[in-house]
């Protein structure tokens, strides 16, 4: 008897094993490299890893004009993954760059003499979570949706939590485990609903099984759509299933926080528009308008709830929460635009959330305590280049001409307006000038009041050597690539939207 | 070199001076002058766009075209018509003189600032030469970025509030227009104003109009107008009253009106109340002011309704008016800020109670305030004269009612005006009015004599404008004809 296996195509799963590869390698850095040289070595994998990583998906992209399924229909080789892998990896590289000055969180506390102690499992877990998103982007069937979330998950949970001496990030930690678990429960539990009505798990079998036996509104199918559709809003942090994001993106290093805001809003953002063009092409006006809903709170509590907000972590959270609402407003179009549309926005997005983390980073280890709209005083001139970045940031982020986020806007208001949505079109503009206030905010904070206003000097419990601000080089590549992204894809808009509208392609819309 | 490169080196000029200025770690006197530097250059190449454009040719001049994105029909596409020039003409005039202005005064954080203005020049002078509506709309955002920072950082005392009240204001207004663009342009299949069919769908005509009433401004979106125009540094204030107010106008002619031209026609009595409300309570506001920037700022109210009036009231003579009126009043504000701002170096206020008395020993100060103080009551043979006599004679073609509150609106005009001039001037010597306070300097007097100059040479000869600002012998003919 001869065991029949089924031909896998090792090359269109090359990203997700280079960087399971270097996961392992980092991890037995941790053992084996003395302490003295594992933050060089580890970083040096993973660097490493996604450049390989980005390397192979461009590659990928490249091969795969005909998307197919591959490993039994478990995963798909198409130009929709491989372009999410290329934006995973390119953030991945970035957090690798903050990561090797800035893990662990520095200046709450860190104790110098072990700031070496766990920078390799930190680059194994950051390697592992990069390898479960790029294997979540390209999952074929519900099978390989829920291990990849979980994945990726379990490692961002201990992320969270890897400054174990600290209260703010072992609560995050715990508090992203709780409610990410419900979020998963709820995914695995719409799987098993949406399985028992069409019994396959596959998404192309899901929408054929629809189709062949009249299922359209069936109450098993519907429940677990809706289901489906929380268990991945929790990933995404869309409103109402957002409560962790400020309490996690506030306690986790902000360099854990800048990796997650991004990447895994990217995993998430894309998967979602997979499986509901892909899996339920019948039921486009449910989660259509499902969508649409949660956008639209999205936009409404994510705006309104940041205006509020002093720390700026949580302004940030908040803003991610309601971009977040902005790309579902792309998901809920549903189209080839909608697809276009998400695929451009999440480029400048990831880039613009990266950076203004990553210089939250900065001013914290600056200052030795949480990052405020009255500590920022002052940071705009004290570190041009970094509050140049913010500024371009902050008004990418609302929409202003001076980054991709405006043609971001753009595209999906064009999308909503495009499904005949113009209301859709009306809460995104009002949303857009809800926003402008905090991010203002904090252009204000850093350039319009004096630094004496400052209650905490710089340099507080981490100064290095006289209060002078680290020199943080890799940091500073980081910012200032995320600060390319987001400005050149205003100009270059034609050629990514070309590559957007090869990898939408791939997808039955 | 190519003639329709020009448009695009005007817009790009000054960015990459901005750029420039930013990266190189210049001193404070370098990098003033370096700025001066890249202005002047402007002027320069906008005297050979003027010289190489053709007037007596229609349609779009100067026409360069990339693709941005495709799929949406969304392109740079930049050129000039007849008008466009003189307003890009306005802006770098302008600019380059309030640019001037920040380096004799030595603003400080010199980098920052110098390159902010030459920014906001490069923006502004896009926004009069795009011919894209997404491009127009990312331009005239673009005017807000520097505009936010310039106010908020060298701004007065509550330019916080000001600021706030700013950006609130305008964006309200712009966003209701990217709606409308979105709208627009995807109804018709493309972004592009010249291509681009006619609509006649109001809700998309309000839209837009929020967005230029609110820049103008007209009656009652002016919230924002006092406090910008009193807690901005005194340059960028001129260039807010001067240039930015003028993109709202623009805006107005070379969309609103152009291509939406039954909602215009629906809509006309009300943007005319509007626009007559502006005229009148601008210039009773600019009579009861208590200080010189406040009795400028509601003044630029009241001349923004004048032109609105001209604009809308859809005649030959109110067209060739409102563009010769934008460009003299551009011109007018700009000195009278600059001048407000040489008072409050001089006095530390601009309070009236506190001034008076300058004219004695100044006399350069005193000439060049009562030159442009009398050009902007529009006494025969003015520039403004010859404007404001257009935009009445116009809109008198419409009813004859309008034209008579225009005509009353001249005489508060000219008491606003006479009461600034003595207030400042003349009358008892004010507590705050120093001996030893000097006289305009040379320095001063570089950059406000230049202004003052253009306008007398436009009282002169007012037709270099009006007569060359639309083609063909009808202007209403050739703006309901989509400038072709």
């Amino acid at each position: 008897m001869s065991l029949h296996t089924t031909h896998v195509d090792w090359f269109g799963l090359g990203t997700i094993f280079v960087l399971i590869g270097a996961s392992f390698l980092a991890l037995l850095c941790a053992v084996l490299v003395p302490r003295a040289m594992r933050r060089v070595a580890s970083a040096s994998i993973s660097t490493t890893g996604f450049a390989a990583g980005i390397v192979l998906s461009v590659w990928l992209y490249v091969e795969s004009a005909d998307g197919h399924t591959i490993v039994s229909g478990a995963f798909y080789r198409d130009r929709w993954t491989a372009l999410g892998q290329v934006i995973l990896c390119g953030v991945g590289l970035a957090t690798t760059l903050v990561g090797m000055e800035h893990v662990p969180g520095w200046g709450r506390g860190a104790d110098q003499s072990r700031r070496d102690d766990h920078i390799a499992e930190f680059y194994a877990l950051l390697l592992a979570s990069a390898a479960g998103m790029t294997f979540f982007v390209g999952a074929g069937n519900l099978m390989t949706l829920f291990l990849s979330l979980e994945w990726f998950s379990i490692a961002l949970y201990i992320m969270c939590a890897i400054d174990y001496d600290l209260e703010g990030s072992l609560e995050a930690g715990l508090k992203y485990l709780i409610v990410g678990s419900f979020g998963a429960a709820a995914l695995l539990f719409g799987s098993a609903l949406v399985y028992g009505a069409t019994g396959t798990i596959s998404f192309h079998g899901i929408a054929t099984a629809v189709g062949t036996k009249g299922l359209t509104g069936d109450t098993f199918l519907v429940v677990g759509i809706a289901l489906i559709v929380a268990g991945l809003a929790f990933k995404m942090s869309a409103a109402p299933f957002h409560m962790w994001t400020p309490d996690v993106y506030e306690g986790a290093p902000t360099t854990v926080t800048a990796w997650m805001s991004s990447a895994t809003k990217v995993a998430a953002l894309l998967l979602a528009f997979r499986l509901m063009t892909t899996a339920f092409p019948h039921e486009g006006r449910l989660w259509g308008w499902a969508f649409a809903v949660v956008a639209t709170a999205s936009l409404a509590i994510g705006n309104f709830a940041a205006l509020v907000q002093r720390n700026v972590k949580r302004i940030l959270a908040y803003s991610s929460i309601s971009h977040a609402g902005f790309m579902l407003i792309a998901v809920s179009a549903g189209s080839a635009l909608g697809g276009r549309a998400l695929m451009y926005y999440l480029v400048p997005y990831s880039a613009m959330a990266f950076g203004s983390f990553a210089i939250v980073a900065a001013r914290e280890r600056e200052l030795g305590v949480p990052v405020t709209l009255d500590n920022l005083a002052g940071f705009g001139w004290e570190r041009p280049f970094l509050g140049v970045a913010m500024w371009f940031f902050m008004f990418g982020f609302a929409g202003l001409p001076l980054g991709g986020g405006f043609v971001g806007k753009f595209y999906v208001l064009a999308a909503a307006y495009r499904h005949g949505w113009v209301w859709l079109v009306i809460v995104g503009v009002l949303a857009t000038l809800v926003s402008l206030y905090y991010y203002l905010g904090i252009v204000r904070a850093m350039y319009m009041r004096p630094s004496e206003e400052l209650q905490v000097q710089p340099g507080g419990s981490v100064a290095v050597s006289g209060g002078a601000p680290a020199a943080e080089r890799l940091l500073h590549v980081a910012v200032g690539a995320a600060l390319a992204v987001s400005v050149g894809s205003l100009f270059a808009v034609q050629p990514l939207i070309d590559l957007a509208r090869h990898a939408a392609k791939a997808l039955p819309i | 070199m190519n003639a329709s490169s020009l448009t695009s080196i005007l817009i790009w000029l000054p960015v990459a001076g901005a750029i420039l200025i930013w990266l190189l770690p210049l001193s404070r006197y370098a990098t003033g002058a370096l700025a001066m530097l890249f202005s002047l250059a402007e002027v320069g190449f906008w005297i050979e766009q003027a010289a190489r454009f053709n007037f007596s040719q229609s349609g779009l001049q100067m026409e360069q075209r990339a693709r941005w994105f495709g799929d949406l029909g969304v392109s740079y596409h930049v050129g000039v018509y007849g008008f466009s020039v003189w307003l890009v003409g306005l802006t770098v005039v302008a600019m380059a003189a309030c640019t001037g202005y920040g380096f004799w005064v030595g603003r400080d954080r010199s980098r920052g600032y110098f390159g902010l203005m030459l920014l906001l020049t490069g923006a502004t002078v896009g926004v009069f030469q795009a011919q894209d509506l997404l491009l127009f709309y990312a331009f005239f955002e673009a005017m807000l970025i520097p505009l936010y920072v310039l106010i908020g950082v060298w701004g007065g005392a509550r330019r916080m509030e000001a600021t706030i009240k700013f950006v609130i204001y305008t964006m309200a207004g712009s966003l209701l227009m990217l709606a409308a663009i979105i709208v627009y342009g995807l109804k018709s299949g493309t972004f592009d104003l010249v291509d681009g069919p006619t609509s006649a769908s109001r809700w998309l005509f309000l839209g837009f109009m929020v967005a230029f009433v609110i820049k103008a401004p007209l009656f009652p979106f002016h919230g924002w107008l006092p406090d910008a125009y009193r807690e901005a540094p005194p340059e960028v204030s001129a260039v807010l009253s001067g240039v930015i107010a003028k993109a709202g106008l623009y805006g107005m002619l070379r969309i609103a009106i152009a291509k939406f031209p039954e909602p215009t026609s629906f809509y006309r009595t009300a943007v005319l109340a509007l626009a007559a409300m502006a005229l009148v309570y601008g210039s009773l506001l600019a009579f009861r002011s208590t200080d010189f920037r406040g009795v400028v700022a509601y003044s630029s109210l009241a001349q923004s309704g004048l032109i609105a009036l001209g604009l809308f009231a859809g005649k030959d003579l109110g067209f060739d008016g409102a563009v010769l009126q934008m460009v003299a009043h551009g011109l007018i504000s700009a000195s009278l800020f600059l001048i407000a701002g040489a008072v409050e170096r001089r006095t530390t206020t601009g309070e009236f109670r506190l001034l008076g008395g300058m004219a004695r020993g100044r006399p350069a100060l005193a000439t060049l305030l009562m030159t442009v103080g009398i050009i902007s009551l529009a006494v025969p043979g003015s520039a403004s004269f010859a404007g404001e006599f257009l935009i009445l004679a116009g809109v008198f073609q419409r009813a004859w009612w309008w034209s008579a509150i225009g005509a009353g609106a001249i005489v508060l005009a000219a008491m606003y005006m006479l009461r600034l001039i003595s207030a400042v001037l003349h009358e008892a010597r004010g507590s705050t009015v120093a001996d030893e306070a000097l006289d305009l300097r040379p320095g001063e007097l570089a950059l406000v004599v230049p202004l003052v100059g253009v306008l007398l040479a436009l009282s002169a000869w007012p037709a270099g404008i009006s007569h060359h600002s639309f083609f063909g012998p009808s202007p209403a003919a050739t703006v309901k004809g989509q400038f072709k």
